[in-house]
């Protein structure tokens, strides 16, 4: 079989992803395309990145045991992709470095960006700093409410933070602003985008950028055990962890990848972001993916405890994967993952993001039906002191 | 020939600028719409272009943004949309109607569905933001049969080459954004505006139409001048917003009137 080659060269992953953008964007996108392909084959821009992520970021991230975990379970042993000691916490910051070494190398002194729970946009303050960059974040009004700590770690880092009044004012709503931005200031201004969602090329770049997770893991993983894991698993808000370790696997057929969404409330309630399980196909924010949408085509509001999954659509790519059955997807819900999470805090001393748990549920979930000798590697892609407040919250304790 | 071009056509023979206002069907409420389009036609709009509501207006500035939003409170949806353009037809047969909007609510619908409702309505052209010409096949090739336009954007960054490829599929008018920005962005620089309609007319035969930044009688004017047609969007928008309910297709039509006045005093 031919080896996996997505996306085509005009960013299609068969009828998903594209470049689904008002022609005033296309002169920017087609700039970027261009300064994309050459870094990505530029040893010198490679080998500087390459330097950025083993002294800036911390790489190689370990990969963990969970012993006391997988014995309490009984079934498959379950290992943890330790993104969540990298710099600043998460996965995101993989990306991030190197969209602004980007920027950099096109001259942009000013990088904007969209954020959620205020991860990516961390993550992108951080990178603007370590480059002496201009760096506005745009940020839903609802959101900056709700992660004052975020935003106050955004400003410390010398960002500005926008909050976005339109719209349902959350995440969504952050990312229209966000191109709007660029499309006005593209001649100074480079959009950082955070997840592999957007129009061509940003879910490839995202990708690739992430994808270090999965080639360390195509190493430590033999080092550690002689062979591949039995699956693969990685929460799915817009994606851009799970590409990052499913991309490397997806020629070694025999290891399963299981993308994670947020059933929030459960799929029935209506109240979750699983894009994937409960959605249908459509176009957001430049591409062709699996949309959560009301019957008239409006894109509608979601839920989810952990507010990185919380997002109405998902990369393109995961969408390809789930119909071509490379990998699939699952739903775990709110009161899973965070039943995951103190598991996770008392067994293995590891306090997990809420986004992570979701996959650590999961894995929770199948590891007993399993044999003791099978695998599951699981990206904790993020730490969890971000989720304090909302843990306590739940357990009725207001810090 | 469609009522587009034949109606651009006998402008274009007697020597006048086409005048295309817009506004966003729902806002402020649906039964205004009617009243409104018609307002505009008597006060000398050549063609209508209706927004339809979307969630997330990713090319519109804040006032057009609003005005999708106050729509979709509304509940106004896609066949709401189309059910207006009918009803207007049963008095109007002569004034075309563009639609311009986002790909999702037309791919949910599915877009021959679409394409078919919009030939029995009466719907003459359709700009779909977000279809640039490589992503705008389907829709395209389902209008082709009917005598509807498929509407394209050209942008000051858009290279010649894709000038070239947008003139092979666009019919009807193309639409020359004048800024680079969002809807209702303020400034326009009209001696830019000549040298890019220049370099647009090189490749592009059909009408062009200028939009984005037109938001008085003297700009509308100075373009009027060097374009086929001027696209009034966010000005008109801005005039609903701040109108009573009742005296809307009045306020809108007074604006509109003035426009023609000023576009017609150009030759």
């Amino acid at each position: 079989m031919k080896p996996y080659d997505m996306p085509s060269s005009d960013g299609h992953f068969g009828p998903y992803g594209g470049t689904f953008v008002s022609e005033t964007l296309i002169a920017a996108i087609e700039n970027l395309k261009k300064e994309y392909l050459f870094i990505r084959d530029d040893p010198a821009f490679q080998q500087e990145l390459a330097y950025e992520l083993k002294h800036y970021v911390g790489r190689p991230s370990p990969i963990y045991h969970a012993k006391r975990l997988s014995d309490s379970l009984g079934g498959a042993q379950i290992y943890l992709k330790r993104e969540d000691l990298n710099h600043t916490g998460a996965h995101k910051i993989n990306n991030t470095v190197g969209q602004a070494m980007l920027a950099k190398r096109m001259g942009k002194p000013r990088v904007i960006a969209e954020t959620g729970a205020g991860q990516h946009g961390v993550a992108t303050a951080t990178v603007a700093a370590r480059y002496g960059m201009e760096c506005v974040v745009y940020m839903g009004a609802e959101d900056v409410k709700r992660q004052a700590q975020n935003v106050y770690r955004m400003k410390l880092l010398g960002a500005e933070v926008v909050p976005v009044t339109s719209g349902s004012r959350t995440l969504k709503d952050a990312l229209n602003e966000a191109m709007r931005d660029w499309v006005t200031n593209v001649h100074n201004t480079f959009y950082i985008i955070g997840t592999v969602a957007g129009p061509h090329p940003y879910p490839m770049m995202v990708r690739d950028f992430n994808s270090v997770v999965g080639r360390e893991c195509l190493v430590q993983m033999p080092d550690m055990i002689g062979r591949h894991p039995d699956a693969v698993l990685a929460c799915v808000g817009g994606g851009s962890n799970a590409m990052g370790i499913f991309y490397p696997y997806i020629n070694e057929k025999e290891v399963q990848l299981i993308g994670v969404e947020a059933g929030g409330e459960g799929i029935a309630s209506g109240r979750h972001s699983a894009s994937l399980s409960a959605g249908s196909p459509g176009v957001l924010h430049g591409n062709r993916t699996y949309l959560l949408q009301d019957d008239n085509g409006q894109i509608i509001e979601t839920h989810s405890i952990s507010a990185g999954l919380d997002y109405p659509g998902v990369g393109p790519e995961h969408a390809w994967l789930k119909d071509s059955g490379r990998a699939h997807y699952v739903a775990i819900n709110d009161d899973e993952a965070l039943k995951a999470f103190h598991t996770l805090c008392r067994l293995e001393g590891i306090i997990p993001a809420l986004e992570s748990s979701h996959a650590l549920a999961h894995a929770i979930k199948i590891a007993p039906t399993l044999a003791k000798d099978k695998v599951l590697l699981v990206n904790l892609s993020g730490r969890g002191d971000k989720d304090m407040a909302t843990v306590a919250e739940q357990s009725g304790i207001t810090l | 020939m469609s009522r587009i071009e034949n109606v651009l056509s006998k402008l274009h023979a007697q020597k006048r600028c086409a005048l295309i206002p817009f506004f966003t069907v729902g806002d402020p409420d649906l039964s205004t719409c009617l009243p409104t389009m018609h307002a505009m036609v008597s006060a000398g709009a050549d063609v209508i272009e209706l927004g339809v509501p979307f969630s997330d207006p990713m090319a519109d500035g804040p006032v057009i943004q609003r005005a999708s939003e106050r729509a979709l409170k509304n509940n106004v949806r896609l066949v709401d949309v189309l059910q207006v353009v009918k009803e207007f037809r049963q008095t109007n047969q002569d004034t075309p109607i563009v639609l311009m909007g986002y790909a999702n609510p037309i791919e949910r619908m599915g877009v021959d569905a679409f394409v078919s409702s919009c030939h029995q309505v009466g719907v003459d052209g359709v700009l779909v933001v977000d279809y640039p010409p490589s992503e705008a096949q389907a829709l395209s090739q389902a209008l082709a049969p009917y005598s509807i336009d498929p509407i394209f954007l050209i942008a000051p960054t858009t290279t010649d080459d894709r000038v070239k490829e947008i003139a092979l599929m666009a019919k009807g008018y193309v639409y020359y954004v004048s800024l680079r920005g969002v809807t209702g962005a303020s400034h326009i620089d009209v001696e830019d505006v000549k040298n890019q309609l220049d370099r647009i007319k090189q490749h592009v035969t059909i009408p062009v139409g200028v939009g984005f930044g037109i938001r008085d009688a003297k700009t509308a004017q100075a373009i009027g001048e060097l374009a086929d047609a001027v696209v009034v969007g966010s000005r008109i928008v801005e005039t609903i917003e701040k109108s009573e309910k009742d005296s809307i297709p009045h306020e809108v039509g007074a604006f509109i009137k003035e426009l023609r006045h000023a576009l017609d005093n150009s030759l």
